[in-house]
């Protein structure tokens, strides 16, 4: 049986395609899941994609946090499930308090494309297990707003206890604090991130397949040959 | 019926780009004197008597404001 990862689409979701991609090519299995749907059909994972979910209004992310799936996804969390939020996702997270923090307006009020240099600080999760600490990736980067903040408390708190799990390299593109790109909860199973790994997968679509290291991890975290 | 008007502003401690484009489209305007502009959000809410303070308060700091990041005050009119 391979891995069962569960990809949601919000109204609004763009990236669930590429999500979904990229977990077949690490020789998972990816599961649509329906926002309206609370139902995870028994994955062992869940992806939060990228793209505009609930078109933004109020904040990134607000609305989505109370749609049905994601209250099976919270407790699924709780419970030390596997999920990881690129992008939009991140800030879904952030907002169901899933992951601390928040996702704001980028400081040069420019929506930024581009590829990204990362550094991945912390290799002790479900999702990044298969890099090496302080390795460097390219991912492509695309956001209006990925600048991450919180309180220096959280920040303090979330470097002490290696928490961050990637920075951005060679140049901060959102004025994110502390250069972070990408960070976990305390238990570790749950990752967020503002760049996206699922368009580094293919050397023909993407900048290379440095993004692929998540999914792969994923797999080899659940004990299951890719 | 009341009305109920809440107001949502980032906390000051956080960066407002919007608000600074707002200063810098004031100064090609033509207006000077104004050194800082916070953008906010205004919610107008049409509630039942039975809609109580707690209430709106808990609505407010759960789904209209993040309070990580921002502030709000409620007022009924």
């Amino acid at each position: 049986m391979p891995v069962r990862v569960g990809v949601v689409t919000f109204p609004g979701s763009l990236d669930d395609r590429d999500a979904a991609r990229a977990v077949r090519l690490s020789a998972a299995e990816a599961v649509p899941l329906w926002h309206a749907d609370p139902d995870l059909h028994g994955v062992d994972a869940v992806i939060l994609p990228g793209g505009f979910s609930y078109g933004d209004y109020l904040r990134c992310g607000a609305i989505a946090r109370f749609a049905p799936v994601m209250e099976s996804i919270v407790a699924a969390a709780r419970d030390g499930l596997p999920v990881l939020g690129i992008c939009n996702g991140f800030q879904v997270l952030c907002e169901a308090h899933l992951l601390p923090g928040a996702l704001i307006r980028n400081d040069r009020r420019r929506f930024v494309c581009r590829d990204q240099v990362l550094r991945v600080a912390n290799t002790s999760t479900p999702w990044t297990n298969g890099y090496r600490a302080g390795q460097e990736i390219v991912v492509p980067i695309k956001n209006g707003e990925g600048g991450y903040v919180a309180d220096k408390r959280t920040l303090d708190a979330l470097e002490a206890t290696g928490r961050v799990v990637v920075r951005y390299a060679a140049g901060n593109p959102n004025g994110s604090y502390r250069d972070i790109a990408g960070i976990c909860n305390e238990a570790g199973n749950v990752v967020g991130l503002m760049p996206h790994p699922e368009h580094a997968v293919d050397a023909l679509t993407g900048p290379g397949t440095d993004g692929l290291g998540f999914f792969l991890s994923l797999a080899s975290h659940t004990g299951v040959a890719a | 019926m009341a009305r109920v008007v809440v107001d949502v502003v980032l906390k000051p401690e956080i960066l407002d780009p919007q608000g600074q484009a707002i200063v810098g489209a004031l100064g090609r305007l033509g207006i000077s004197g104004v050194n800082d502009v916070r953008q906010g959000k205004h919610f107008e809410l049409e509630v039942d008597d039975s809609v109580d303070d707690a209430t709106v308060e808990r609505l407010a700091d759960t789904l209209l404001a993040n309070p990580v990041i921002e502030n709000f005050s409620i007022r009924r009119n």
